[in-house]
């Protein structure tokens, strides 16, 4: 080929760190979120095309990080995750209340909100952690980093934002997962998790109790979170096999899913694309896993490793849990189906976390020399 | 695993390749557990959308069910006697959904052709239109007559988007005269909307426009709502509704029944005539609160639907603030009804003895400056009863001086001076309980000597509420034992019929000795026998004890409109009178407080005879007659 030097290296540059299939994923993922998003909304081309912004902005942030080197962000780990920490308990201290919850802190120019931050930071914390440790990784390094789990996890979970400190906990439980945690200690885990069932129980909150009780039996609560359910779960099974096709979904267009092109924007899908639509679905995303834990397998470094496998498996847990409340097995929690739901938050930190896959599928030939 | 691990230098490399093959198998054990999930994920979508389709589809084709709330009925409030404070009635309103409506102006005005639409309703909808986020239908009228409900209904194919609801609407027949007490319900705004979200009982105020906002209605909300119930009907496309297909039915509130006595509390409502103040009466052996009276009051009804913006305006720009609820929130100092409580201080403390006596030559030097007794040339020589029963202020000038302010402070905090009571309504004022803590918190500043003087007789700093001065004098008529003064008395379950009592809340008792509390009592006895409270209650069938008072009034308070005609009047001093009869076993105790009217024994005791007389005799008062003098008071 003998094209323009000059656009030779322009197009090196823009993609010698982007993983062409990922990226392919990712995007036809987005398109699909675009479609049902314009369903859900009942057509409105405003929240399609604010939507089509974040996607926008979310690339940007993944190409970003794509072109950082792992081990810089090794080096960023620990810093991170102490502003993060030390940001949760101004938040615990002096943060705006919202609707209840304690999450922002306002810095006077903006407000943040440091649990979207410790998405990342905990699942980098403890892998630089144990990639420092690594010739000999004892008990007691497994300790440490329960800590610096449960410290984050504790500080979210009573904000409350039980949905995030979910997402934390099961990215950093990957992490430790993954660097060897001795089966008889997750053993012990389990049975004492448990066992301690009915203690967490008394410490929910009564409306967080209520969305459990309500799992097991929407019908108790049918003006209040069990209407969720109902509502979604009829709007699934009235899909059927092969959907009511698209802008077709009357559970959608009649107003009965609440929250329907955010938590929920699955439901509005599912009606309208049928099963088959969801095997599909579930199809390309079990692709992106599966690239995923492919990246995870090849990684260089035991800190790039378990990087990538804690991204890839939080990314299974969104899937997971939101497609599980959805279809009525799991307790409505706040968490969004990745890069369909509409909503800039989650979706930049979603991408940021492929960002982070590709640039350790594309740095570790620099690495290994 | 982690535990096996070891540091072997020689097999470093096969221990990472080792490492790395332990990763791998974890890392598959991950993917196969992501799989099988997605497994379980395809296998419930099968269920919903293969196995159960049929059904689900039905549901949501056939349809489409609607989930309608059922309100329930908001409990009734009574007082002790059954009499009601708070109902509901059923009425028709006219309600139009703003999000079904393109120019409401337009309608409106249209509208105004067939029922009647005054300004006052068109300002209020306006107001209600800002409020709420446009969700549901607004009322554009209520109470609707017979003929308009006829007149309306056949003209209706012209006003879509507009309804004629039955609703049920709470009354106060009482009006004014428990506005701050009862207290009043009104339409949700978002800030409570909010709340009820995060409380998670949101899901019960489906269909509910309103709840309590202010006293008893705000407080025991939880209990006056009831459950809601959910109608399960079949709407048509329309979205109207065609069949009822099942109904849980709601749960009305629970009913309160008061500690407060209407008539008693109307008695004393209209002993203050056009004064301002307030008055609290409890029962001393159970706190139960008899009367709680803030005088001007407001009319609740006018709430009840959404105020329009002109009565609004008028009650929160009259000089008189008559939204304040001056029993529980207006603080003052107590005066001279302070004095029985520094008598038994100072007995407590070891500083007097009942038969000790002071010479009060008519003043009090204190560094330099001289504490004047409101009697010019003093009482001679004093002791304790005649320091109660005369007033003397140099007695107490003195006795504050020898105690100091923070044995003072550390004493009156017993009686929960300067506290919040914890009564079942929200609100309530702490006051303030004057120490060298609470100056230098307050102003960083230390406290000055000089400044103890003036608190013996309760002023300076002092400033109590009509509640906390009511509590007080209830704990002195019970021999020292306190209780938390309650409203509520018990709330009746409306299915069940059982009573559940509020407060069988354990008493203080207060580290008091008994002697002490009979010599003070004595001299409280002494006042309205042969004292500044004599006059008063001359001729009175029953044996009653009180101590006048009277607070000088230092400035205009904040955010108080500078009116020049009432200047004078606002600066003249508050008019206070502690009580509690029959003396020897006391059924009723109560503080009352009469803003800028003048000595407690002439504008505040008369009240106070009014509602003993009335509570212990039954006797209504007499039209109003004043004395011709002044008692000499402190």
């Amino acid at each position: 080929m003998t094209a323009n030097p000059l656009i030779r290296r322009a197009e090196y540059f823009l993609t010698r760190h982007v993983d062409g299939l990922l990226l392919a994923l990712v995007l036809a993922l987005m398109a699909l979120g675009l479609a049902v998003l314009f369903s859900a909304s009942n057509a409105s081309v405003a929240r399609v095309s604010a939507q089509f912004a974040n996607m926008l902005v979310a690339l940007g942030v993944m190409w970003a990080f794509a072109n950082i080197p792992p081990h810089y962000l090794a080096r960023l780990a620990l810093p991170l995750y102490a502003l993060g920490v030390t940001l949760l308990v101004c938040v615990a201290l002096f943060g705006d209340v919202v609707h209840g919850a304690r999450r922002w802190l306002d810095l006077g120019v903006t407000r943040i909100q440091p649990s979207e931050l410790m998405k990342i930071a905990v699942p980098l914390a403890l892998a630089w952690y144990f990639d420092r440790y690594e010739a000999a990784l004892r008990l007691r390094n497994f300790a440490v980093a329960t800590v610096m789990l449960a410290v984050p996890v504790y500080l979210i979970a009573r904000q409350p934002d039980l949905g995030t400190a979910l997402l934390i906990a099961a990215s950093g439980f990957f992490v430790l997962f993954l660097a060897g945690l001795s089966w008889r200690i997750i053993t012990g885990l389990a049975v004492a998790g448990a066992a301690s069932l009915p203690l967490v129980w008394s410490a929910l909150h009564d409306y967080q109790r209520q969305r459990i009780l309500t799992l097991i039996d929407p019908t108790q609560d049918p003006l209040g979170s069990g209407y969720h359910t109902i509502q979604s779960t009829i709007a699934v099974g009235s899909g059927g096999l092969f959907g009511k096709g698209w802008l077709n979904g009357t559970q959608t267009h009649l107003d009965f899913i609440p929250e329907r092109t955010t938590d929920f924007i699955f439901a509005v899908y599912s009606e309208e694309f049928g099963l088959i639509g969801n095997v599909a679905l579930l199809a390309v995303l079990l692709l992106v896993i599966g690239r995923g834990a492919l990246i995870t397998a090849n990684a260089p470094t035991l800190f790039t490793r378990l990087l990538a496998g804690a991204v890839t498996l939080t990314f299974f847990i969104y899937v997971f849990v939101n497609m599980g409340m959805v279809s009525g097995i799991l307790p409505v929690v706040g968490i969004p189906l990745p890069l369909i739901s509409y909503g800039g938050t989650a979706l930049v930190s979603i991408c940021l976390g492929f960002g982070i896959l590709m640039s350790i599928a594309t740095h570790k030939k620099l690495v290994q020399t | 695993m982690s535990a096996e691990l070891h540091i072997n230098p020689g097999v470093e490399l096969r221990n990472a390749e080792l490492e790395l093959r332990q990763f791998r198998v974890r890392l598959a054990i991950a993917s196969g557990f992501v799989f099988f999930m997605f497994l379980l994920l395809t296998g419930r979508f099968f269920y919903l959308q293969v196995v159960k389709h049929g059904e689900l589809q039905t549901l949501a084709e056939a349809n489409r069910i609607s989930i309608v709330p059922v309100v329930p009925n908001r409990g009734i409030i009574v007082d002790r006697n059954g009499a009601v404070l708070a109902h509901n009635y059923s009425g028709y309103t006219l309600e139009i959904q703003p999000a079904r409506v393109d120019n409401l102006d337009a309608l409106i005005d249209e509208l105004a052709t067939v029922v009647e639409i005054a300004p006052r309703d068109h300002h209020r909808f306006k107001r209600l239109l800002e409020e709420s986020k446009s969700i549901g239908s607004l009322p554009i009228r209520t109470r609707l007559t017979d003929e308009e409900i006829a007149r309306f209904a056949a003209n209706r194919y012209r006003f879509p988007g507009v309804d004629i609801n039955a609703r049920l609407f709470r009354h106060y027949p009482q009006g004014e005269i428990f506005s701050h007490v009862v207290g009043h319900i009104g339409r949700i705004n978002q800030r409570e909307l909010d709340q009820l979200e995060d409380e998670g009982r949101a899901a019960n105020y489906r269909g509910t426009d309103y709840m309590g906002k202010t006293g008893l209605e705000q407080s025991y909300e939880r209990y006056l709502h009831g459950t809601t119930g959910v109608e399960e009907v079949e709407v048509d496309s329309g979205g109207r509704a065609v069949r009822t297909l099942s109904r849980t039915p709601p749960v009305s509130g629970n009913n309160l029944a008061l500690q407060l006595d209407a008539q008693l509390q109307e008695v004393a409502y209209n002993a203050f005539g056009e004064r301002r103040g307030a008055l609290v009466a409890i029962e001393p052996a159970t706190g139960g609160v008899l009367a709680f009276v803030s005088k001007p009051g407001f009319d609740p009804n006018l709430f009840v639907d959404g105020i329009d913006p002109q009565n609004w305006n008028e009650l929160n720009t009259s000089p008189d603030r008559p939204m304040v609820n001056r029993a529980l929130a207006g603080t003052y100092p107590p005066g001279s009804t302070f004095k029985p409580y520094m008598a038994l201080a100072a007995l407590t403390y070891g500083k007097r003895t009942p038969q000790q006596t002071i010479n009060d030559p008519g003043y009090f030097m204190f560094g330099g400056h001289q504490f004047r007794d409101s009697r010019p040339g003093g009482y001679g020589r004093v002791d304790l009863y005649t320091s109660i029963v005369k007033s003397s202020d140099t007695y107490y000038y003195m006795l504050a001086n020898d105690m100091g302010i923070d044995a003072i402070a550390r004493f009156m905090s017993l009686f929960g001076f300067g506290a919040r009571t914890g009564i079942d309504i929200a609100g309530e004022a702490a006051g303030v309980l004057p120490s060298q803590e609470w100056k230098f918190k307050r102003f960083r500043q230390k406290w000055f000597a000089g400044e103890t003087i003036s608190i013996g007789i309760g002023q300076g700093y002092n400033a109590y509420t009509p509640l906390q001065m009511a509590a007080a004098i209830a704990a002195i008529a019970n021999d020292g034992v306190m209780f938390r003064p309650h409203i509520v008395n018990t709330i009746e379950d409306i299915r069940t019929r059982a009573r559940a009592a509020v407060e069988p809340n354990p008493a203080r008792k207060l580290d008091l000795k008994p002697e002490h509390i009979a010599t003070v009592k004595q001299a409280l006895v002494g006042v309205n026998k042969e004292g500044t409270g004599a006059r008063v209650f001359a001729g009175a069938e029953y044996v009653s004890a009180g101590k006048t008072g009277t607070a000088q009034v230092i400035g205009i308070k904040q955010g108080e409109k500078y009116v020049e005609s009432r200047v004078q009047e606002r600066y003249r001093d508050h008019a206070l009178f502690i009580a509690y009869a029959p003396a020897e076993n006391p059924k009723i105790a109560l503080a009352v407080v009469v803003e800028n009217s003048g000595f407690g024994a002439r504008y505040a005791a008369p009240i106070a005879r009014q509602v003993l007389d009335f509570y212990l005799l039954g006797k209504r008062p007499p039209p109003p007659k004043r004395g011709k003098d002044d008692d000499d008071d402190g």
